[in-house]
């Protein structure tokens, strides 16, 4: 077997001298035993790296010279373009238009004209629909779509609408379109509204830069989410690494909002939806269940604090914070990227050491790496991290067989059992695999790839498993219903959270 | 700079860890027990544990190659295996014997379940267990630790040629002149006369037994160190001493005179090693947290049974192998509650 390529976190540890890495990992591990702050069960603690750019303000990024802007850059169906190549567009205009309920529209990130509407090289796959916008430098870049309204005068169901109408989909990584969460099916009441503030993966920092810097709008978002949903309080969850961002949170809180702060655990993955459920209520999303079975919807600081700054302007989402990091960037920094900005040119704005190893768009436990330096930012997109080359020493990491140390169960956040998972992958025995051992529990998280001493790539089989599954099911429902619904959505299938 | 980017599936990440240091570091924590078994024992328990490594790594390296697996040596887990068996036999043991030993450990119960990772049962223990029945008399022929000269002269026995019956040591030993030397472990003289040693001795290993076995105390600090490392499952040992411990305690409460104590159940014999270095192999134990306990526990327990009841001296060494056999049973037993799983939705499956 070949090796499974990941990065050794060794290879990306500040290199100022190991007794400080020592240090800093033993007082860590000091506060994790003592400071009992609420958390999962089991997880990992990988290399943080956030220092890098924890401390950077966000700054705007310049215009590329042309935008691209796919028309899925969320779950469910693409939006449909209302424009047509040559036609000018004024940033914040909408240029496509929402189809059905579980989609979003999209804005002009930029001020200039449509130079194609066609295929594109995106992070979500090799070739979708995209709008290819070229940028009038000259132009003021002034949005002209303002139009002022108190949200406090909107009725829920107004607000929800308004957030469809925003494009506002889940911003730290999971895409789904959140007017939809919030919006429950029938017969489920969310009582709780989760701030989702935990930004576990390693490198990025944009969350915790909006908490600081976004603050007021943030908790403007989080009382039209609390309307919009009926619940009756909300709670930010922030991992106890960014301490700072809970006293401020506290410090500018109005106290007569019914918002708390509350600190957890820094371990990945403390920002998937499930994790934080569990940290923060002791309650689990039931198998195949969604968080409002127990009376709860999670955001991300990010989309809320986009949901307070636009709505009251009636404005759309046209850029978003994006952390450009890594071993690789020279320069690494918090940005305000227009959406639809190739990740080439952020990477020239930020400059590179010397070359680049893989670049990945999120973090980099569940992030992509992309195939292509033109494939652009899209909505979900909380980070860029540039790596460096793998050392050729480590690109030799043998591959072993499962020597059952139990690593991998001690890792999973789900309690699924991945050695076995493993073994039946190798076996192909895909059925078994989701029958009995829940293979459709696991939301790729990555833990188990990330501790296995055999370097198994256990993450990518049960990716694969998953697909052949899902594939051998719809022909199957093929093969019984003639008719398909090709309309219909369901998130259960999609079951890969993001944070 | 878009030449050559690489496409690689999450996690970016990995932990730094590979099997071939868990093993090194497992050979690391075996060398001091080695060290104080050649300091009691000399040059004969420094050529068993050098004839049992090199031939179970010669072993390894041969089938490696027959089956076209590479180098499967570098993994270190062959290593572990040589030491190991090398601990759990007798000082004086014939080498040509410590090399079937080794042989038919590696071959038998590792090479033909397709090597590391696929082994059902410990190789060790294995290739312990078919000398135990190949040679009875050798293997329970105690030699007096800590002999005068013992750096200079090999123990007779040692050097048997391959297929003639092991030299007699009585001679040997008696010629020694060393005062109370019964030729039997404190295992055997509780068993058979119901006198037992004090418990520190047996503890801190200034007595007769297998090459590594006599020490607990030394092998408790390397056990210990290991588990710091984080390379060692602490459940497995904890709950195997915990387990022989239970199981001793009624009965020497209802007769101290003819039952040892929980204390000297857990110092004496090989028990240390076996919990710390041989029930906790990673590959032929339970994967899942509570089945890990499970384990440890059956472990122990029927080592007590077999120490008590049977008619072996020492039991752990089966009793690891039992608990090895039925470890994927136990396993499958214990599979972690998923998170967000219900009773119901269990039931209902
Ligand atoms: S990738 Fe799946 S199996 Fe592995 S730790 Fe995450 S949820 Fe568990
Ligand atoms: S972490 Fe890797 S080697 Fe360890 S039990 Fe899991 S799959 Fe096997």
């Amino acid at each position: 077997m070949k090796d499974q390529s990941a990065v050794l976190d060794s290879n990306l540890a500040p290199r100022d001298g190991k007794g400080s890495e020592l240090m800093k990992r033993m007082q860590k591990g000091l506060v994790r035993l003592f400071n009992g702050h609420k958390t999962f069960d089991h997880g990992i603690y990988p290399i943080e790296h956030k220092e890098l750019t924890a401390h950077k303000p966000i700054r705007r990024m310049p215009f590329a010279d042309e935008l691209v802007i796919p028309l899925q850059q969320h779950k469910g169906r693409p939006a449909i373009p209302l424009v047509k190549v040559g036609q000018e567009v004024v940033r914040g205009e909408p240029i496509a238009v929402a189809d059905h309920f579980v989609s979003v529209p999209m804005h002009a990130p930029a001020t200039g004209v449509i130079r194609a509407i066609g295929l594109a090289p995106t992070a979500e796959g090799p070739k979708t629909q995209a709008i290819y916008l070229k940028v009038y430098h000259a132009a003021s870049q002034e949005v002209l779509y303002d139009l002022e309204r108190d949200p406090e005068r909107m009725t829920g169901q107004e607000i929800i609408e308004a957030v469809q109408d925003a494009g506002l989909v889940g911003l730290g990584g999971g895409a789904f379109p959140s007017h939809v969460k919030m919006k429950p099916a029938a017969g489920h009441v969310i009582e709780t509204v989760l701030v989702n503030g935990c930004e576990c993966e390693p490198y990025l920092t944009c969350d915790h830069r909006i908490m600081l810097e976004q603050t007021d709008a943030l908790v403007r978002g989080i009382m039209m989410a609390i309307k919009a949903t009926r619940a009756e309080r909300a709670i930010i969850g922030v991992e106890d690494n960014k301490l700072d961002a809970v006293a401020h949170l506290r410090a500018r809180l109005p106290k007569d909002l019914p918002i708390s702060v509350e600190a957890v655990q820094s371990k990945y993955p403390q920002g998937a939806e499930k994790m934080l459920i569990k940290a923060l209520l002791g309650r689990e999303v039931p198998v195949g269940g969604l968080p409002a079975d127990v009376g709860v919807a999670v955001f991300n600081v990010g989309t809320l604090a986009q949901m307070g700054d636009l709505l009251p302007k009636t404005r759309g989402l046209i850029e978003r914070v994006v952390t450009v990091s890594g071993p690789a960037v020279k320069n690494p920094g918090n940005f305000l990227v227009p959406i639809g900005t190739p990740v080439r040119f952020l990477l020239e704005q930020v400059g590179l050491k010397g070359p680049v190893g893989e670049v990945i768009l999120g973090g980099p436990m569940m992030g992509m790496a992309v195939s292509s330096l033109d494939v652009p930012v899209t909505k979900p997109v909380s980070g860029v991290v540039a790596l460096e080359p793998e050392h050729p020493d480590l690109g030799q990491r043998q591959v072993y067989p499962c020597i059952k140390c139990g690593e991998c169960l001690n890792a999973c956040p789900i309690s699924l059992n991945p050695s076995m998972l493993g073994e039946l992958a190798v076996a192909r025995e895909y059925e078994s695999m989701a029958g009995e051992y829940n293979l459709d529990q696991c939301f790729e998280c990555g833990c188990c790839a990330y501790v296995c001493p055999s370097n198994i790539p256990l993450t990518q089989y049960f990716r694969i498993a998953k697909s052949i599954n899902r594939d051998a099911a719809a022909r199957h429902y093929d093969a019984r219903h003639p008719d398909p619904h090709p309309h219909h959505y369901d998130r259960h299938k999609d079951n890969k959270t993001h944070h | 700079m878009a030449k050559g980017i690489e496409i690689r599936t999450s996690p970016h990440l990995k932990r730094v860890m590979s099997v071939d240091k868990i093993m090194r570091t497992v050979v690391l924590a075996l060398l001091p027990i080695c060290a104080f078994s050649v300091y009691q024992f000399g040059l004969s328990a420094l050529l068993l544990l050098t004839t049992t490594t090199a031939v179970a790594v010669l072993t390894e390296w041969f089938f490696a190659r027959a089956s076209g697996k590479g180098n499967t040596v570098s993994d270190w887990s062959v290593v572990i295996t040589g030491l190991l068996l090398g601990l759990t036999l007798p000082p004086g043991f014939p080498l040509w014997m410590a090399a079937v030993a080794a042989f038919v450990g590696v071959a038998l119960g590792k090479a033909l379940f397709g090597g590391l990772g696929y082994n059902v049962m410990n190789p060790a223990l294995v290739g312990r267990a078919f000398v135990q029945a190949a040679f009875p008399v050798a293997i329970t022929t105690w030699t007096p630790a800590f002999a005068p000269g013992r750096f200079a002269e090999l123990i007779p026995s040692t050097l048997t040629l391959p297929f003639m019956q092991p030299i007699p040591v009585a001679d040997w030993v008696a010629g020694l002149q060393m005062d109370g030397w019964t030729g039997a472990t404190p295992l055997a003289i509780q068993k058979f006369q119901h006198i037992e040693l004090p418990a520190s001795d047996v503890f801190t290993g200034m007595i007769a037994g297998s090459a590594g076995e006599t020490s607990a105390l030394l092998i408790l600090i390397c056990g210990l160190w290991l588990a710091w490392q984080r390379m060692l499952d602490i459940r497995i040992p904890l709950s195997v001493l915990a387990g022989a411990a239970l199981m001793a305690l009624p009965f020497w409460l209802l007769d101290p005179g003819h039952y040892p104590s929980p204390w000297f159940v857990l110092s004496s014999g090989g028990l240390m090693l076996a919990a710390w270095f041989m029930a906790s192999d990673m590959v032929a134990s339970p994967v899942t947290a509570r089945g890990a306990i499970i384990y440890g526990l059956f472990i122990g327990m029927l080592t007590v049974v077999i120490r008590l009841f049977g008619g072996l001296v020492e039991g752990v060494m089966y009793a690891i192998l039992i608990g090895n056999a039925v470890g994927p049973l136990i396993s499958s037993w214990t599979q972690p509650r998923v998170y967000g799983a219900t009773k119901k939705a269990k039931e209902s499956e």
